[in-house]
Parts: structure tokens; C-alpha cells; sequence
């Protein structure tokens, strides 16, 4: 995922939904063509996605282009490509230690931007908007360049710096949303039982924000795991998954690649689908309760 | 509005509580706010910097010392003239095939299916769905497709559309195709989370006054799904852009493809810093001066 993509993502958050009485959207010709052109454009998307994983059964033993027959072992023995698997083992690294970091410190500035006032405020917004509307060429490349003016040496922990500062930006956008929306009286009724402001924030606004902060970790690592435009300027020798994939283009994918990528998306669509349906649950309950 | 997520999420209760002002601010504040500073406005100006040097010390590859060589700039111009009009050309193309589309398509998920919840939430995981596997990946899966012996070229020959000797990978098509592929989630999503808003009695309404279809559309429903078409094209063409992977020669470009990113990419790693210090800086102000102009004429008030 790129930071971009991250956007358009934060984009569809939940909106209270105003459905009107709706008589003109049904039937007619124009919704047929709609429909069908829509299912077609889907389908057209699915294609990459069904043969990344159709060739991570592929019996390839150089470069997995052609279709030579179905097996099991790219699955049963994905470090039999040790650079895969390290590459891998260092993603996770980077995109956990980089999650953690960006959520706390794009947690604490969302809450300052929705609660208090302070000088400066256009610029820090604009301070906070330009990481996603700059290219990612230009902040890598940026990145980069400032490492090599520095001398520093590049490696893994020049990646998780490059992978924190591009997901703040996304952390604050989500997190804040739900800042926004937190009714300030339950704070306000813990004060009134005297709980002092840390118990107030530990065991009422902490716990209320925890599905923004959750959601904004996710797309933090989603981001971090797929980057590879940054993640090329300031890797230096460390390898990264995507970085490992663009190296071995040249020369041939091994068919373990498309093994972690294709687990991945599995383990990505149940915790979606997993979401979707605890959120509908919960809207059936609620609706239910009244 | 541009990315506007923060706008889309339920009522801003916190209105109700007054702002306040406390040191506590400065506190949540300034570590975020100093990474930021630390590693986007300095590296910014360190490319700045860059963009000016000369070689200098032991006149070894890579070696430069911090001068004013505007020569840097001219030498990015003349050189890479074409280039940053084809990236242009390029990004264009690619956000304007994206929303053809992906109006109907957020159409169809955003108002057909409204009344289908659970078909409504598959078909928006569908459409996320590209994001959760690798993107260099999908990219490759594209390039095999295409590839010479693969089943499009075979089909076109087939059917005596291309000759023995015509191929599409490295192709402007192919790198088009590909930058259109990849960013048609950006496009499709800000648009679906406009029309989901949409409320359909004011095209009833329309209708009700002898509007037909064509005028419901212009008059009523693209105005007031433009947010989401302002914030797709945003995020579309910028990373369009500057990608680097589509036009990549190991991806679906070629020699004859190259887009400004890969300038940026190629003259780094070849240790020309200065020069790909300047076309960046280049590429972000062409970038930035067309989206400020875009946001401030489709009016986005807010920027977060």
C-alpha cells in the first residue's frame, strides 16, 4: 500500500448515512449498463490478484513466468529462498517497530489538534498535509539525499525512520476522526466521580479512542509492508520484501515471493471481512437495544 | 477536503466543549511536530542544498561540496525537458482513464447497491482488495500478461490485429495501463464516499421537475459528488506522478518510457545527487503548483 492509498482508504470512513426514500435508483436500462460495466472493471482488478496467487502453486525452479505444473512446496518451504524470508523477517520488523512509534506520536497530536487551541495551527496543518500530497520520490529521494549529506550509513534503521515519518501524517488523520466524534460529557461524568486527569484519560478517553487508534496502526503497517519507492532511498544494503521483488525483476521472481505475498492478502481480507461483520453485529445489536 | 478523511466521520461532538489552552498542548505537540521537522522539512531543504552543489573534494564519483550551481536546474531542464513532459502526459492520461472508470463503478457500489448492504461491503472489500497484495506483484502479473508469448499479444495476432513483430511491454500503453491499474482504488473510493452521502430525493426531486437523466447527472449529482472527485484526482495523479515502478524498464516500461521518477531513481543511485536533487524539487514544484491551483478553484475550505 502506498501512502496515497492509505488516503483514499481514510476516506471512506463510516459517515452517519441520510438514505432517502429512494424510487429513482431503481430499475431501468441505465442501472443495467452501470452494473455490468462496474462487474467488469472489478473483474479486470482481480485478474493481478488471481494470478499472484495461482503462481505461488507454480513448479518453478528459476523464474515462476511459465505455468509448469501445480505443487505444494513453494508453501511447505517458503525460506528455501533465504532472501525472501529475510526480507520478509525485516519488513515485519520495520513496519512493527514503525507502527508503534507513528501511532503514538500521530495519537498525541491528533488529540491536541481537536482539544486544544494553540498558536501556529495553519502552519502545523500544513506541516501535517504535505507528507501526502508531496510525491513519494521527492520525500525518499529528499530522505536520502539528507542521509548522504549527513554521512550517515543507511540500513534498517534509516528505514523505519523514513517509514515513521510518512505514517504520522495517516495516524492523525484517522485517529482525530475519532477524537472528534468522542462525546466530551463521558469525560466530564469521570471527572464528576473524581477520578483524577490521568484516570480519566487511562480509563474513559484511551479506551473510547482505541478502535481509531487500532484502525490507524493497521493502515500504518499496511503502508509500511508494501512501501518500496521510499524504502529504496534510504535502505542502503538492507533488504525490505517490496525492495527484495524490485531487485529480483530483472532477473526472476522465485515463486516464494508470491507465497508470503498471497498469505498476506489471505491474513489482510479475514481481518476485514472479520471487521465488516463485528461492525454490522454490533449495528444489528445497538439497532435491536435501541 | 482534499484528503479529507477527517471530515467523514460522524458528528464532531467535540464542538460542544470549547477548545483550550494549556501547555498540555505543547506537550502532545512537539514531538510529533519535531519528527516531522527532523525528517520532511529538513530533508526538503536538504535537497534543496544539494541541488546547488558541484563537485568539489577529490573530484571521486559522488563527491560534491555546497555551492550555488544553478547550472544544476538548467542541465535538469535541457536534459530531462521531454521527460517531465511525458510524466505529465502520463499521470494525465492515467487520471482521466481512472475516473471514466471509476465513476460508474462508485456509482454502482455508492447508490445501485444501497439497498444490498452486505453486497455493498463486498463489493468495497473487492475493490480495497489490490491494496492488501504486494504492488510490485501485481505490477509483474500485468508484465506477464502482456509479454509477448502471453495471451494478449497471442490474441491480437490471433484475430491478425498485430503482426509477428509487434509487442506491447515497454510500450506508452502499457505503462499508461499500468499507472491507471494501480491508482483506480484512489479514484474509486473518494468518489463512492461522496455518492454514499448522496441523498436521492434531491434527484427525485429533479426529476419531478422534468429533468431528464442527462441534466440529473450534470446538475445534480456531479455537483454534489464533486468533493470526492477532487480528492480521487488528487490522489491519483500525484503518486502518478512520481512512480517509478510502471515505467521501470523491469516493469512495463522501457527506454522509451522513462517518467520523471525514474530520472530521480537512476541519477541517485548512479551518485549524481545535485542533478537528482534539482529534478526533484522540479517535479514537486510542477506538482504542487497545478494541485494548489485544483484545491483552491474546487474550493476545499479545509486542507486536513
Amino acid at each position: 500500500m502506498t501512502t496515497q492509498e492509505a488516503a483514499a482508504i481514510a476516506e471512506t470512513a463510516p459517515a452517519p448515512r441520510r438514505r432517502g426514500r429512494a424510487r429513482s435508483g431503481r430499475g431501468g436500462t441505465g442501472s443495467w449498463v452501470v452494473g455490468a460495466y462496474s462487474l467488469i472493471a472489478l473483474a479486470i482488478m482481480m485478474i493481478p490478484i488471481v494470478y499472484t496467487i495461482v503462481f505461488s502453486f507454480n513448479d518453478a525452479r528459476r523464474s515462476n513466468i511459465v505455468w509448469r505444473g501445480f505443487t505444494l512446496d513453494n508453501w511447505l518451504g517458503i525460506c528455501d529462498d533465504d532472501r525472501v524470508c529475510e526480507s520478509f523477517g525485516n519488513s515485519i520488523l520495520v513496519g512493527v517497530t514503525a507502527t508503534i512509534v507513528a501511532t503514538v506520536l500521530g495519537t498525541m497530536i491528533a488529540i491536541a489538534i481537536v482539544r486544544y487551541t494553540f498558536k501556529m495551527r495553519t502552519l502545523i496543518t500544513v506541516l501535517l498535509f504535505l507528507p501526502m500530497a508531496t510525491p513519494e520520490v521527492v520525500l525518499g529521494s529528499g530522505l536520502g539525499s539528507q542521509f548522504v549529506n549527513m554521512g550517515v550509513e543507511r540500513g534498517l534503521w534509516t528505514i523505519i525512520v523514513a517509514h515513521i515519518m510518512f505514517c504520522i501524517s495517516f495516524v492523525v488523520v484517522t485517529v482525530r476522526a475519532r477524537v472528534a466524534s468522542l462525546d466530551p460529557s463521558l469525560e466530564e461524568a469521570g471527572r464528576d466521580l473524581y477520578a483524577s486527569p490521568g484516570q480519566v484519560f487511562w480509563r474513559v478517553t484511551l479506551p473510547l479512542l482505541m478502535p481509531g487508534i487500532l484502525a490507524a496502526a493497521l493502515l500504518c503497517f499496511a503502508l509500511s509492508f508494501d512501501d518500496f519507492i521510499i524504502t529504496n532511498f534510504v535502505s542502503g544494503n538492507a533488504e525490505t520484501f517490496p525492495k527484495f521483488v524490485y531487485v529480483a525483476a530483472s532477473r526472476g521472481i522465485p515463486p516464494q515471493s508470491n507465497v508470503i505475498a498471497s498469505a498476506v492478502f489471505f491474513l489482510a481480507i479475514i481481518i476485514v471481512v472479520a471487521a465488516q461483520l463485528s461492525a454490522g453485529a454490533r449495528r444489528r445489536k445497538l439497532a435491536k437495544t435501541g | 477536503m482534499a484528503f479529507g478523511a477527517f471530515a467523514n466521520s460522524g458528528p464532531d461532538l467535540s464542538a460542544s466543549a470549547p477548545r483550550r489552552r494549556s501547555y498540555v498542548a505543547l506537550i502532545l505537540l512537539a514531538p510529533g511536530i519535531l519528527y516531522l521537522i527532523a525528517t520532511f522539512v529538513a530533508p526538503l531543504g536538504s535537497l534543496v542544498l544539494t541541488s546547488f552543489k558541484e563537485p568539489g573534494g577529490n573530484f571521486e564519483v559522488g563527491e560534491y561540496v555546497y555551492a550555488f550551481r544553478w547550472e544544476n536546474y538548467a542541465e535538469a531542464l535541457g536534459r530531462f525537458g521531454e521527460i517531465f513532459g511525458r510524466t505529465f502526459l502520463f499521470s494525465l492520461l492515467a487520471t482521466i482513464f481512472a475516473l471514466i472508470i471509476s465513476y460508474p463503478l462508485a456509482y454502482f457500489i455508492g447508490v445501485t447497491l444501497r439497498r444490498f448492504p452486505l453486497w455493498q461491503s463486498l463489493v468495497l472489500i473487492l475493490v480495497i482488495a489490490p491494496f492488501f497484495i504486494s504492488f510490485l506483484l501485481r505490477t509483474l502479473a500485468w508484465k506477464a500478461i502482456f509479454s509477448d508469448e502471453g495471451p494478449v499479444v497471442s490474441f491480437l495476432q490471433a484475430i491478425g490485429l498485430f503482426g509477428p513483430e509487434q509487442y506491447l511491454n515497454g510500450t506508452a500503453f502499457t505503462v499508461v495501463f499500468g499507472l491507471t491499474y494501480n491508482y483506480i482504488p484512489f479514484m474509486t473510493l473518494p468518489i463512492y464516499a461522496s455518492l454514499e452521502r448522496l441523498d436521492l430525493r434531491y434527484v427525485e426531486a429533479g426529476g419531478d421537475l422534468y429533468a431528464g437523466p442527462v441534466q440529473r447527472f450534470w446538475r445534480i449529482i456531479l455537483p454534489l459528488s464533486l468533493p470526492g472527485v477532487v480528492s480521487g484526482t488528487l490522489l491519483t495523479f500525484i503518486p502518478a506522478s512520481g512512480d517509478y515502478v510502471n515505467a521501470s524498464k523491469d516493469f512495463l516500461g522501457s527506454t522509451n518510457t522513462v517518467m520523471a521518477g525514474n530520472v530521480i531513481n537512476d541519477l541517485f543511485f548512479q551518485s549524481f545527487y545535485p542533478v537528482s536533487a534539482a529534478v526533484s524539487i522540479l517535479l514537486m514544484i510542477a506538482i504542487l503548483i497545478p494541485v494548489i491551483a485544483y484545491v483552491m478553484k474546487s474550493g476545499s475550505e479545509d486542507l486536513l
